[in-house]
């Protein structure tokens, strides 16, 4: 009996039981589908808080200056100018795991533009800063040199700002006054949203540092080449850790800090912040897989019993089958080309269920949804294993039986 | 293969068998079914197993068709011994030298009349046409050519017992048996099967008929009876040679 017509057999046995077919295509079908959805979830969630951070600038230590102390009275961090612009560019240069440094000058205050005003801060800074916050521009170019040299009197706007000074219209060459100084907009940032606390991170102006020292910030802040932080960006797969060490061991070196005495700024890191989100996103997917590996399960054993009891229950029609002819093979492949079929179909169906409700929930419920080729694969390829293999065994056992006990079966 | 011989020479009988053996194990103990059968039975011969319930006639029966290995004798069909065949050989031997009909049909539920009788070519490697072929040939044979698109849950109990003898002799067997061909079936349509039997063996077929209705065993030329695992008593029924032919259908 060649492989044909054993095909067109096996096709005509799951055609004649509809329902057992559909029954056992029912718990792969489930099974799978199940798998896709909540692993899709998952994922979604997890891409979503990647995204956050990587909105709010991935791989970024924050360097500050330290605490100065007025009588008794100590003032928090940064109230001591003990950085220097060198300090930025000495990290950018001798650190290997720094990928870009931004000194910066923090201020705030009103900014005003025709008639109308907006309080909020800005800041001083190099043209590196975008590249460390991973910030394009939405319009306009950014600082250059010149710019830089020259405490020239021009500006980037982020978009709240753009959008409370000047409404609808494009801010492009129009100038603000910031602190009564006239500055001209030279570009608008792009959006970038609230970041981990809620802060909008789109309601800021940035200016050359030269710019913010020397003309906006004036008094104390004039002190030479001093900042108020820096934000350095680690390489992409750079160890953090020893980022750390090695800025610390610069600083502490070019501020010639004693080996016992304490450190003249602090390090922030945001990724700690970040990985305890990350974390509990973590959790949240692998529970996700766990039950979606229970339900994997489940509709396993669902495959399983509707097999083995189906096939068994055919005991005595493979009696028959032998009895006319069969050998012991022309079953074994009868029997596997219906499970093949059956957990084929059932997986297919269930790709495209699981894909069809993921879709489904991403829009009723606004959740962001991740498929996964490796979930779809997987969890396909075991209802696919647990299906053939109960759908095999006991077409195995029963074939091996001598036809008259095949026959008798009950 | 052979081609299927009607006509038989005297020295080789289509079956022999010898001191057959068959034990059932149940539990600790070992219950005996057949304790050394020896028959011969030549080609073109209608023969009738009798016997009570328990008396191995139906086990005899079931090694005759290569449905089940002996414990120990030897048995040889057409020449050639079976006991020694493997069991691929066995399903080929089965399909091609032997047809079966049983007491309760073993139809392929929801199956077509005429792919239920063409089930056996399908394992013999015919091509479709061939095979829708000789199986309506032979439903045609058994008086169902309306019927062959019929299934088994459509047709009368009679009716589905031809279809099994239709299914029987589609591959042209040398050895027709047939296990309580009329047990589940009412009198007037066991009268017809048998007629229809009769008619088949009148054409050349060799049949081997177990039941244990006296006047089912009138039908055939030879009479073999078991008690306990034993032949009893083999004896012609020169009654049956006499009978008029009753027209089948």
């Amino acid at each position: 009996m060649n492989f044909l017509a054993t095909l067109r057999v096996s096709l005509k046995a799951l055609r004649i039981n509809k329902l057992r077919s559909g029954l056992t295509m029912l718990g792969i079908v489930i099974g799978v589908g199940a798998v896709i959805v909540m692993i899709a979830v998952g994922n979604g969630a997890q891409a979503r808080v990647e995204d956050q951070i990587r909105a709010l600038g991935s791989n970024i230590i924050i360097v500050i200056s330290g605490s100065g102390h007025s009588g008794g009275a100590r003032g928090g961090a940064g109230s001591q100018p003990t950085l220097t612009e060198d300090d930025a560019y000495a990290i950018a240069r001798e650190i290997g795991e720094v990928q870009a440094a931004a000194p910066s000058l923090r201020g705030s205050g009103q900014v005003i533009a025709g008639n109308a005003n907006w309080s909020t801060l800005f800041y001083g800074t190099t043209p590196d800063y975008l590249e460390v916050r991973d910030w394009p521009l939405a319009e306009g170019r950014g600082f250059q040199s010149s710019d830089m040299n020259g405490a020239a009197k021009v500006a980037l706007v982020g978009e709240t700002v753009a959008k409370n000074l000047f409404g609808d219209e494009s801010p492009l060459d129009q100038v603000i006054r910031v602190r009564k100084v006239p500055l001209t907009v030279i570009g608008v940032l792009a959006h970038k949203g609230q970041n981990m606390m809620g802060q909008d991170q789109d309601d800021v102006i940035l200016m050359p540092l030269s710019t913010a020292r020397n003309r906006v910030l004036g008094g104390v802040q004039a002190k030479v080449r001093s900042i108020g932080a820096i934000m350095v960006k680690v390489r992409q797969n750079a160890d953090m850790k020893a980022a750390e060490t090695h800025i610390k061991e610069l600083l502490r070196q070019r501020h010639r800090i004693q080996p016992e005495a304490d450190d003249d700024f602090f390090l922030r890191n945001l990724s700690e912040i970040l990985d305890a989100q990350e974390a509990s996103s973590r959790v949240l997917a692998l529970l996700l897989a766990a039950v979606a590996s229970v339900s994997l399960l489940v509709g396993g054993i669902g495959i399983m019993n509707i097999m083995l009891v189906s096939v068994t229950e055919r005991t005595r029609e493979i009696g028959l089958r032998m009895a006319v002819g069969a050998r012991s093979r022309d079953i074994l492949t009868q029997f596997l080309v219906e499970a093949v079929t059956l957990s084929l179909i059932g997986g297919f169906a269930g790709i495209a269920l699981g894909i069809g409700a993921a879709e489904v929930i991403g829009r009723t419920a606004g959740w962001r949804i991740e498929l996964s080729g490796a979930a779809i694969v997987l969890s396909m390829g075991f209802s696919a294993a647990v299906g053939v293999f109960f759908g095999f065994y006991p077409a195995r056992k029963a074939s091996r039986l001598l036809p008259i006990e095949a026959l008798r079966y009950e | 293969m052979q081609k299927p011989v009607r006509t038989p020479e005297p020295a080789a009988p289509l079956v022999r068998a010898q001191e057959l053996v068959k034990d059932y194990p149940a539990g600790e103990t070992v219950v005996p079914a057949l304790r050394g059968v020896s028959i011969t039975i030549a080609a073109g011969e209608f023969v009738a197993v009798m016997g009570p319930s328990g008396s191995g006639k139906s086990t005899f029966m079931n090694l005759l068709g290569c449905l089940d290995r002996p414990t120990s004798g030897r048995y040889w069909l057409g020449g050639e011994e079976i006991s020694t065949l493997s069991g691929d050989q066995l399903a080929r031997v089965r399909n091609r030298q032997i047809g079966f009909v049983f007491q309760h049909f073993n139809l392929l539920a929801r199956t077509s009349a005429l792919d239920n009788v063409a089930l056996p070519l399908l394992y013999s490697g015919c091509e479709a046409a061939e095979r829708r072929a000789r199986a309506a040939r032979r439903l045609d044979q058994v008086g169902l050519a309306e019927r062959m698109d019929h299934q088994p849950s459509q047709l009368s109990g009679g009716q589905q017992q031809r279809v099994a003898i239709a299914r029987a002799l589609v591959n042209d067997p040398r050895l027709v048996l047939a296990d309580e061909p009329t047990g589940a079936l009412d009198t007037h349509t066991s009268v017809e099967i048998m007629a229809l039997l009769q008619s088949l063996n009148r054409a050349g077929i060799t049949i081997v008929l177990v039941t244990h209705e006296h006047d089912i065993a009138a039908y055939a030329g030879r009479i073999v009876s078991f008690r306990d695992g034993r032949i009893t008593e083999d004896r012609p029924n020169a009654a049956a040679e006499a009978a008029p032919e009753i027209a089948a259908g």
